[in-house]
C-alpha cells in the first residue's frame, strides 16, 4: 500500500471537516476522491500532502509514518485547481524548480526538464512565462513541476476544476493515458463524478467529512452502498418504493405489471437523449418522475408530449430503496 | 471606443467650468508656489549674480553639503529598517492569525495620521537623556539617541513606516498562499520559498513602497525638528537647513536647498510612475482562451 490513512481527524473550530478516516491507497493506482463541495475531499488531499495537520490520525507513505513530517520531507507532487504557477518563471524554470531545491547538477536538470516538457507537449513553449500559456498548458506544466521530483505519491486537487469543458475533456484522458505510462501513485480530488467514473481505477466517494463507499467505478455505479452514493453518481428518481436511474427505467403504453402511471408532461430533447417528467397520481410520487430514452426508443413507443403512459424498472438496473 | 470610466460626448458649459476649477486650484496651491521658488534659486541675489554658477556654489557650502548627507544617511537607514521591517510585518499580517492582529494593523497606521511632531516628542520622552524611558540606561552605556544621528533615524523611520506595508500587504493577499505551497511541496524550506518565491512575487510592490517612503525620509521636518539639535553641523538636515536659513536672511541657500529637495520629489514621482503600470500587463489573461491541450 502506497498511502495508508488511519483514524485522521480535523476539525475547523466547530466544524467537523474529517471524521475518522481510514483508507489505503494502493501503489500505483489512480484513485479518484470523490464529493460533493466543503466535503472534506481537498482537506483529506492536503493531510496526505502535509499542507494541512490533521488533529489526529496517522498518515503513512510508502511504509514511512509521515505524520509529523513538514510538506517539503514528504516527497509528494501536488498540483493545484488553480495552478499556483510560479508566475516570474518560464515554463522551464517552474519545472526545474524542485531540482533546483535539491541542488542537482545542472546538466541532469536540463536533462530531465526536457523529457518531462517533451511529456507534457510544451516543448516549444519552454522559454515562455505562465502568463502566455492557456489554463489547459499551465495545468500540464504544473503537473510536470511535480512529476519532477519523482514522488512517491501525485496528489491533484481538482487539477481540471477551472478549466472549460472540451479541455477538461482532453486532460482527462490525456492524464489517463499519462498514468499508463508514468505508474506513479496518484490521488485526485473532483466533485464531478462523469471524471471520477472515466478516470479512476478506484473512487472513494466522501461526504460530510466520511467515507461512503470505497470501490471500482463500476462496483460503485453498479451496486451503490446507500441513496447519497447512487444520487452522486448520477441522476435519480424515485420510482414505487425506490431509488432508480432515469435511463433504468422502462416506458409502456399498456399497464403490464408497472410500478407507476401517469402523463408526461415535460420533453427535452439533448442530442440523442430524450429526458422525460410522468406526473403520476399517485401520493408516493410528490415530485415528477424523470425518465431518460434515447430518441430511437422513442421514436419505436410512439410516445409523445401528454401521452399517458406505464412505467416499470428496466431488467438489470440498478436501484436501492429509498428511505 | 472611450473606455467605460471616461465620459465622452458633448461637452456641456459644465465640462468647461470644472477644469478651469480644478487647474486654478492646482496652480494656486502647488504649481505656482514651486515655480516661485525655483525662479526664486536662479535670481540674482544680494548684488550676487544668479543662475547654473551661483546656485552650485551655493550647494557646494560646506554645511549644506554636511545637511544633503545627513538627510542621506538618515533616509538609507530609515528606508532599509523600513523595508526588512515591513516585509516581516506584512508577512505576519497577512500569512498568519494571531490575537491582536488587527490592533497590530491599526497600529501600523498610526504614523500616518499622527502628527510628526508629536512623533518626536514621544521619541524624546522615550529615548531621552536624561528623563526618557530607556534614555539614561542606553546612555550609560554610551548610546546617546536623542539630539544625535540615531534619533533622526528613529524619526524618519517612524513616519514612513507604514508605506512599505501598505504597498506590500495588498499584493500579498492576492497571490495568496497558493505558489508558498506549491513551492514547499516540491521541497522548498521556508527560506527558499521566500527568497524563490514570495519575494519575487512582491517585488514590484516593495520597490514603489521603498521609493515612496525614500521621498517621504528625504522630506521629513517635523518629527526630525523635534529631536535633532538642528544646528548646521550638528544634526541640521536638509529640510532643518531650509528653514534656519530661510529665518537667518540666507534665502539664496534656503532656495537652492529646496529646489534640490523638489527635484529629487520629481524623481521620485517619475520612478514611480515608470513602475506603477508594470503591474498591470505582468499578471496577463487569468485564462488563455485560445489553446487546447495536445499539439
Amino acid at each position: 500500500m502506497s498511502i495508508e490513512i488511519q483514524n485522521i481527524n480535523k476539525f475547523f473550530g466547530d466544524f467537523v471537516a474529517l471524521e475518522n478516516i481510514n483508507l489505503s491507497v494502493p501503489t500505483g493506482q489512480l484513485t479518484a476522491l470523490l464529493g460533493p463541495s466543503g466535503g472534506g475531499k481537498s482537506t483529506l488531499l492536503r493531510v496526505i500532502a502535509g499542507l494541512e495537520n490533521a488533529d489526529s490520525g496517522t498518515v503513512t507513505i510508502e511504509g514511512i509514518d509521515a505524520t509529523g513530517l513538514p510538506a517539503q520531507k514528504r516527497n509528494v507532487g501536488f498540483v493545484f485547481q488553480h495552478y499556483a504557477a510560479f508566475k516570474h518563471m518560464t515554463v522551464a524554470k517552474n519545472i526545474a524548480f524542485g531540482l533546483e531545491i535539491r541542488k542537482l547538477p545542472k546538466k541532469q536538470i536540463a536533462a530531465k526538464v526536457d523529457e518531462l516538457l517533451h511529456l507534457v507537449h510544451l516543448t516549444q513553449w519552454a522559454d515562455r512565462l505562465p502568463a502566455q500559456l492557456s489554463g489547459g498548458q499551465r495545468q500540464r506544466m504544473a503537473l510536470a513541476r511535480a512529476l519532477a521530483i519523482e514522488p512517491s505519491v501525485l496528489l491533484l486537487d481538482e487539477p481540471f476544476g477551472a478549466l472549460d469543458a472540451k479541455v477538461r475533456k482532453e486532460l482527462r484522458d490525456w492524464l489517463r493515458r499519462l498514468h499508463d505510462e508514468v505508474h506513479v501513485t496518484t490521488v485526485f480530488v473532483t466533485h464531478d463524478q462523469q471524471e471520477a467514473l472515466e478516470v479512476a481505477d478506484s473512487i472513494v466517494v466522501i461526504n460530510e467529512g466520511r467515507i461512503e463507499q470505497i470501490g471500482a467505478p463500476d462496483d460503485l455505479y453498479d451496486a451503490p452502498a446507500n441513496e447519497f452514493v447512487l444520487s452522486f453518481l448520477g441522476p435519480v428518481t424515485r420510482l414505487g418504493g425506490k431509488l432508480i436511474r432515469p435511463h433504468d427505467i422502462e416506458i409502456l403504453r399498456y399497464g403490464q405489471a408497472a410500478t407507476a402511471t401517469g402523463k408526461i408532461t415535460r420533453w427535452t430533447r439533448v442530442g440523442f437523449e430524450i429526458r422525460l417528467e410522468v406526473n403520476s397520481s399517485d401520493p408516493r410520487h410528490t415530485d415528477p418522475i424523470q425518465v431518460v430514452v434515447t430518441r430511437a426508443e422513442a421514436n419505436a413507443l410512439g410516445v409523445h408530449e401528454g401521452d399517458t403512459v406505464w412505467l416499470r424498472p428496466k431488467v438489470g438496473g440498478t436501484s436501492v430503496s429509498a428511505t | 471606443m472611450a473606455s467605460s470610466s471616461i465620459r465622452s460626448g458633448p461637452k456641456g458649459p459644465v465640462t468647461y467650468v470644472a477644469r478651469v476649477v480644478v487647474i486654478a486650484y492646482l496652480v494656486l496651491l502647488v504649481a505656482w508656489p514651486v515655480s516661485v521658488v525655483v525662479q526664486r534659486t536662479f535670481a540674482p541675489a544680494d548684488g550676487a549674480p544668479g543662475g547654473l554658477g551661483a546656485f552650485l556654489e551655493r550647494l557646494q557650502d560646506p554645511s549644506v553639503v554636511y545637511a544633503f548627507q545627513l538627510t542621506a544617511t538618515a533616509a538609507f537607514w530609515a528606508v532599509l529598517l523600513n523595508t526588512v521591517f515591513g516585509v516581516g510585518v506584512s508577512l505576519l499580517l497577512v500569512r498568519y492569525s494571531f490575537p491582536g492582529r488587527r490592533l497590530l494593523s491599526v497600529l501600523v497606521d498610526l504614523p500616518m495620521s499622527v502628527s510628526p511632531v508629536v512623533v518626536g516628542l514621544a521619541l524624546v520622552l522615550a529615548y531621552g537623556g536624561n528623563a526618557g524611558w530607556f534614555g539614561p540606561a542606553l546612555q550609560s552605556i554610551g548610546v546617546q539617541i536623542i539630539f544625535s544621528t540615531p534619533g533622526i533615524i528613529l524619526a524618519t523611520a517612524f513616519v514612513s513606516l507604514p508605506l512599505v506595508i501598505r504597498e506590500i500587504i495588498p499584493v500579498l493577499q492576492e497571490i495568496g498562499t497558493e505558489q508558498e505551497n506549491a513551492a514547499r511541496s516540491l521541497g522548498a524550506s521556508g527560506r527558499q520559498t521566500f527568497w524563490r518565491v514570495t519575494l519575487p512575487a512582491i517585488k514590484w510592490a516593495l520597490i514603489y513602497g521603498v521609493v515612496l517612503s525614500l521621498a517621504r525620509a528625504l522630506g521629513e521636518f517635523g518629527a526630525v525638528k523635534i529631536v535633532s539639535q538642528g544646528a548646521a553641523f550638528n544634526g541640521e538636515t536638509a529640510t532643518l537647513l531650509v528653514q534656519n536659513r530661510y529665518g537667518n536672511y540666507e534665502e539664496s541657500t534656503a532656495y537652492a536647498s529646496a529646489f534640490v529637495l523638489v527635484l529629487i520629489a520629481v524623481a521620485a514621482l517619475v520612478v514611480v510612475s515608470i513602475l506603477r503600470p508594470k503591474e498591470g500587463p505582468k499578471e496577463g489573461p487569468k485564462e488563455g482562451p485560445k489553446e487546447g491541450t495536445a499539439q
